[in-house]
């Protein structure tokens, strides 16, 4: 049999080498070195820490985390052990993941501007491959206010405070939950974002108990993730990339190697992978990077540059 | 897939047939369904407005459940009686695997509830079972006459000697049973400390062993990454480890 070159599924994502564009999405087992070191060997191309804060948070009461059928919906609530433990955390695992050659994403979020310019520091002292910014949590408005992603000049000053003391690429990361979320792209990226990854969970929503009547989450509402919301991604990506052209992590409701392509097809450089831990564990890394060099071998890619974007060239072909 | 009657992924409203107290902090709760499950396997059992929590099963068809009582959530579950309802989500975890003929379980605490279930498996498929139950005082020993319905042979241990056998911990018994009964595989549900001891010992002796191990838990479906064992997720790699021996 002719020997069949494998395609290439390495990425450069803000100048960083991924292995493969699948990125282990921020809040899916990203709390412990020894977890995000078993997600790496499993297969991810990069790893995204669970986003950490300015102090440590115990977060909701449960249910935080329920699968409603389409999808998850989520109120963690920003549990995280605080940026002092974080950081610790964070030194074993870049240790761990280096002779794997996966880089490491740090997720950071505060409820303001200093807090975040003062969190994105001490992460930089690890340091990370990347820095990405969580401006985005929607669970936690009662405590924070309204998220800094729902307003351009907000979110543009928290990239401005944060790119101020950040060496690293840095990344922000965008609700669905806007009406404009280009305009809010263009504002992080003109306040010195490198890249983009979108989306973060859609909603609030809301799944009600219609024997008791309590809504199920302890937190009443939460945000919606899984296959429920790859569409919305889907778009978003496709506009952000239309507009701005650069580097997305393409997140939400990614399950399988055909879900990849799309998000690649609509703009993304890389991919975000949370929900779907739920079908495989962290081994839906290895299968779902089979599934994408499935793919591009019997559609006779070599890599995935050749596909990047794909979707907005077709919008100007005549039938 | 889920077939629109009921998704199985959410909460699972189920009625208390029967309550019964087995000891002095822990409550045998008896409800109206039935779960397709493994022993060893757990449940999420949720109170709307109070909270969510992991609790082994003791017996899925119907669904058992013993519960301490130890903090807001159990002790708003030991105020149920008969009637009320809760919601279970799961099974969830993996549970245990029967091997070997002769096997010797060991119960610290309510630890007994999912060795219950498993005894009662191995019994019907006619395999020998001594059980260990452990606790700190004689009135704590959670389930003997049930392992002795069972048909297991068992064996009491206390921390004060009150049960008239001399004072002493888990892992001490543990292996007089060992060099004593030389049973083919241990099974171990307690106290951290306990399965550690185990743990220990299941390898010097090179006796396969199987611990249910317990952490904060979450979700339960392995995406929260709150329950971690080292690189394990006790919700999902668990909580029953295996220890070749
Ligand atoms: C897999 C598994 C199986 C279990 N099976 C049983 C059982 O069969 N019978 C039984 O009585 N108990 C069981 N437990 C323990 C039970 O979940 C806790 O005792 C219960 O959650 C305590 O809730 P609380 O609000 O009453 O106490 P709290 O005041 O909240 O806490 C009391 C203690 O319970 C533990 N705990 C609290 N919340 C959790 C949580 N979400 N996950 C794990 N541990 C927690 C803590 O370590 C704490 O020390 C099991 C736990 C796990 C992880
Ligand atoms: C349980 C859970 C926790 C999450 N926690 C975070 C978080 O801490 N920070 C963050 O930026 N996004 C968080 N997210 C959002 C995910 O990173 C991701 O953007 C979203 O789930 C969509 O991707 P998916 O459909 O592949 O899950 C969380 C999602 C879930 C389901
Ligand atoms: S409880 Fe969420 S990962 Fe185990």
């Amino acid at each position: 049999m002719a020997e069949q070159l494998s395609p290439d599924l390495r990425v450069n994502l803000c100048g960083v080498l991924l292995p493969n564009p699948l990125v282990l999405a921020s809040g899916i087992l990203g709390t412990t070195a020894e977890l995000m070191e078993r997600v790496a060997k499993n297969g991810a191309g990069a790893v995204t820490c669970k986003s950490c804060g300015p102090e440590p948070r115990a977060g909701h009461p449960n249910p935080t985390v329920l699968d409603w059928g389409p999808g998850l919906i989520n109120a963690v609530g920003l549990a995280n052990p605080g940026i002092d433990e974080a950081v610790e955390i964070l030194r074993e695992t870049r240790r761990r993941l280096q002779p794997l050659g996966v880089p490491l994403i740090a997720s950071v979020f505060a409820d303001s501007v200093k807090g975040f310019a003062e969190v994105t520091r001490r992460v930089c002292t690890v340091p990370p491959d990347l820095v990405e910014l969580n401006i985005s949590c929607p669970n936690v408005e009662a405590e924070f206010g309204r998220p800094f992603s729902l307003d351009p000049d907000a979110a543009a000053e928290v990239t401005r405070a944060a790119r101020a003391v950040c060496d690293r690429p840095l990344l922000v990361k965008l609700s669905p939950n806007v009406t404009d979320v280009v305009a809010i792209g263009k504002a992080v990226v003109a306040a010195g974002a490198d890249g983009l990854t979108a989306i973060n969970t859609l909603g609030p929503g809301m799944v009600i108990d219609i024997e008791s009547g309590w809504p199920i989450l302890a937190n009443r509402v939460g945000g919606i993730s899984g296959p429920a919301i790859r569409p919305i991604a889907v778009r978003i990506v496709y506009d952000l990339w239309a507009h701005l052209r650069v580097p997305i992590i393409g997140t939400g409701g990614v399950t399988c190697g055909r879900d990849v392509i799309e998000m690649i097809m609509a703009g993304a450089t890389a991919v975000g992978i949370g929900s779907a831990v739920i079908q495989d564990g962290p081994a839906v890394f290895s299968r779902i990077a089979a599934e994408v060099r499935d793919y591009l071998a019997s559609h006779g890619y070599a890599s995935l540059n050749e596909i990047r974007g794909l979707a907005h060239a077709r919008r100007h072909m005549e039938p | 897939m889920r077939d629109g009657t009921w998704n199985p992924e959410l909460p699972l409203p189920m009625t208390i047939r029967e309550v019964r107290q087995e000891t002095p902090a822990v409550k045998r709760f008896v409800l109206d369904g039935s779960l397709n499950a493994e022993p060893g396997q757990f449940v999420m059992v949720w109170l709307p407005g109070i909270d969510e929590k992991p609790f082994s099963l003791m017996n899925a068809q119907p669904v058992t459940l013993a519960v301490a009582e130890v903090g807001r959530f159990t002790r708003a579950m030991h105020r149920l009686g008969q009637g009320n309802r809760l919601w279970l989500r799961g099974p969830f975890g993996q549970g245990f695997t029967l091997e070997g003929r002769h096997l010797l379980l060991a119960a610290g605490g309510y630890g007994a509830a999912p060795l219950a279930f498993l005894a009662r498996r191995a019994r019907e498929e006619g395999r020998r079972v001594a059980v260990l139950v452990a606790a700190r005082s004689r009135q704590h020993l959670l389930l003997v006459d049930e392992f002795r319905t069972l048909g297991c042979e068992v064996y009491t241990c206390t921390d004060d000697g009150s049960d008239g056998q001399p004072p002493r911990l888990a892992p001490q018994a543990v292996e007089e049973l060992l060099t004593s009964l030389r049973p083919d595989a241990l099974y171990a549900c307690g106290p951290a400390g306990m399965l550690d001891a185990l743990e220990a010992l299941a390898r010097e002796y090179h006796l396969p062993a199987q611990l249910s191990r317990e952490a904060y838990m979450r979700c339960g479906i392995g995406v929260c990454g709150s329950c971690t064992c080292g690189d394990q997720l006790v919700c999902r790699d668990g909580p029953v480890f295996r220890i070749p021996g």
